[in-house]
């Protein structure tokens, strides 16, 4: 092993980390404004490569161009599903947060039911994109091109979503809803709109990385599910609800997973995030940004 | 108050026996064999939700990672029998043994972890028995391990020609799983861990020794899943670590329970009697010509399900007779 393929390896896991985050911040997002951990998650992002997909092989529409239209397409999702679903799991008399997880869980069943149904059970991927396949050389080090470019999104999202969250009007209410639903209503805000602008921002963002993930990676209705406990980890990583931990979380899930594969067979890559999220928590039991 | 109390345990082990008997006696007018697989099924899975009630409903500790001990105690008992020619029976409650002292030990750490954080936790520990096994040479890997057909014997726990041995060795399952959740309930243990559930801080400070709880109600939930993972490898005797570890085990014990009624006695049993069937018809008549259609059934009814009646099924019944 030298230190090239180190430096490689880190440089690669670098640019897949901040993709993770951009897959896991939705769901921060969503967990920090109203304490609900959404178990479609990986659907919203297998449904975001599928529309990324139709539109490249029917209308021939580069990733690149089709991911605002990705995002808008999880917006409306997002939104649609907090709206129809999630508004009513809240209202729960009894065992809120075990009605929470089987309406989202049951709901990415019936997605990735429908995505066998409708899109059926093969493999597909967008092959001669723009960036697909693509290499770029710096200093002696080749990073592919999806993943540059899907890192440079995540750190505009990241960008975009602080300004937008700090700076103005819709933020502030989301900030102020998220520590007291109850108070807002006095000043006129709706509580349910605001839920439901969280979720359709949530799915945005994932829109997104869905729509860079389709340029490297196969599109299959089963997708999402490998990518969701990655989501998962990564969000507790940082510590439940914290967006800039989701951001952190996925930096470092993407290094420790090219560092586990550069010792361990690849079947085990998964091993070393697992092992790294849990000597976290047993440390510092609400992840690495949470409030203790 | 007392005496009602009393009257009422009374009543839950008369009604359990019956259903018990009642049950025993189905065989003997149904005879097809697939209508008896799926009798086998619901009362493992019945059994199974039973067990992880009293950790993750009991004691609050919600647990998406109970596929470990049933996989493991799947393995153990396999691996005894195959490589050391270990008697299942035998196997059977060195695997329960063994997932009882994991679950303590797993315990010690992830105890100490809150909510979504030791949710996520049991998951990704799951997830690590399961890639290491997949990758475990010996074990026979990914590939899995097959159980050599040794006769027909209760002795070793094989049955070539049918299915009734099976399907009593799962009633009798279910029923240990039932009357074990009926005795802890109203034991020292059972107000422990309901005290745990509602408020830990409160619990302690009453004197409630809370890690101990978790503890204990891990290690008989980890043991009665894993007993039912043995009986699952004899009972279709070929495992591989996707179709005994995977996630979707830890969410096949959890969603009866869920269904039924959560923390509740009766739960378990009464999700697993309606989604066990449900999931098996939907698969066989719906599943081959539609390709996704049973998931969509089975996902749109856990969905409304949630949303109608959170409590679970069982608080419709729970209305006329003993409500709480």
């Amino acid at each position: 092993m030298t230190a090239e393929t180190i430096i490689q390896s880190l440089a690669s896991g670098l640019l897949m980390g901040l993709l993770y985050g951009l897959i896991a911040v939705g769901l921060a997002l969503i967990f920090g404004l109203m304490d609900v951990v959404n178990f479609a998650h990986g659907e919203f992002l297998m449904l975001a490569m599928y529309v990324t997909f139709f539109l490249f092989t029917f209308f021939a529409i580069d990733p690149l161009l089709s991911a605002p239209l990705a995002a808008a397409a999880l917006f409306v999702l997002g939104a649609a599903v907090y709206l129809l679903i999630v508004r009513f799991a809240m209202r729960a008399k009894a065992n809120v947060g075990m009605v929470q997880i089987f309406a989202t869980f049951g709901l990415a069943i019936v997605m990735r039911g429908l995505a066998q149904l409708l899109f059926t059970a093969d493999y597909r991927s967008v092959p001669h994109s723009w960036l697909g396949g693509k290499t770029v050389s710096v200093a002696g080090i080749f990073l592919p091109q999806p993943q540059l470019f899907g890192a440079l999104v995540a750190i505009a999202a990241f960008g975009g979503l602080y300004f937008f969250i700090n700076r103005t009007d819709f933020g502030r209410a989301l900030e102020a809803t998220r520590e007291d639903p109850g108070a807002v209503a006095l000043v006129g805000i709706d509580k349910n709109r605001v839920f439901a602008l969280g979720w359709g921002i949530g799915g945005a963002l994932v829109g997104l990385a869905g729509a860079i993930m389709a340029t490297f990676f196969y599109i299959y209705p089963d997708v999402g599910a490998s990518f969701a406990l990655i989501a998962y980890v990564t969000v507790a990583l940082g510590g439940f609800g914290s967006v800039f931990g989701a951001f952190a979380g996925g930096i470092v899930v993407g290094l420790v997973e090219a560092t586990t594969a550069l010792v361990l067979p690849p079947s085990l890559k998964s091993v070393g995030i697992y092992a790294v999220y849990l000597l976290v928590v047993f440390v510092r039991p609400r992840g690495l940004f949470g409030s203790m | 108050m007392d005496k009602s109390f009393t009257e009422r345990r009374r009543r839950e082990l008369l009604v359990a026996a019956s259903l018990a008997v009642a049950a025993a006696l189905v065989p003997l007018f149904v005879k097809n064999p697939n209508v008896q697989n799926i009798m086998i099924l619901t009362l493992m899975f019945g059994a199974l939700s039973q067990s992880w009630n009293i950790l993750s409903g009991y004691c609050g500790q919600i647990s998406l990672g109970h596929a470990l001990y049933f996989g493991l105690g799947a393995y153990v008992t396999t691996l005894l029998f195959v490589k050391f020619g270990v008697l299942p029976w035998f196997g059977m409650i060195a695997g329960g043994i063994f997932c009882a002292l994991i679950a303590m030990a797993l315990g010690y750490p992830c105890f100490r972890l809150g909510g979504h954080y030791f949710a996520i936790a049991t998951i990704v520990i799951a997830e690590i028995g399961l890639l290491l096994i997949q990758n475990w040479e010996w074990a026979g890997a990914a590939l899995g391990i097959e159980m050599p057909v040794r006769g027909d014997s209760w002795l070793k726990f094989q049955f070539a020609r049918s299915k009734l041995p099976y399907f009593y060795f799962a009633l009798a399952l279910a029923c240990v799983a039932w009357f074990v959740t009926w005795w802890l309930e109203d034991s020292k243990w059972g107000y422990w861990w309901r005290a745990v559930k509602d408020n830990p801080d409160a619990a302690q400070s009453l004197g409630v020794v809370v890690f101990d709880s978790k503890m204990g109600a891990a290690a008989v939930s980890a043991f009665l899943v894993a007993v039912g993972g043995s009986f699952y490898a004899m009972y279709v005797s070929y495992i591989d670590p996707g179709s005994v570890m995977g996630f979707q085990f830890s969410l096949l014990m959890a969603l009866p329970a869920v269904l039924g009624g959560i923390g509740t006695l009766w739960g378990p049993l009464l999700g697993a009697v309606i989604l066990i069937p449900l999931t098996e018809l939907t698969r066989s008549y719906i599943g081959g010509s539609g390709r996704g259609v049973d998931l969509i059934v089975y996902g749109t009814l856990i969905v409304l399900i949630a949303l109608a009646r959170p409590e679970g099924l069982i608080g419709l019944f729970s209305r006329k007779g003993a409500t709480r």
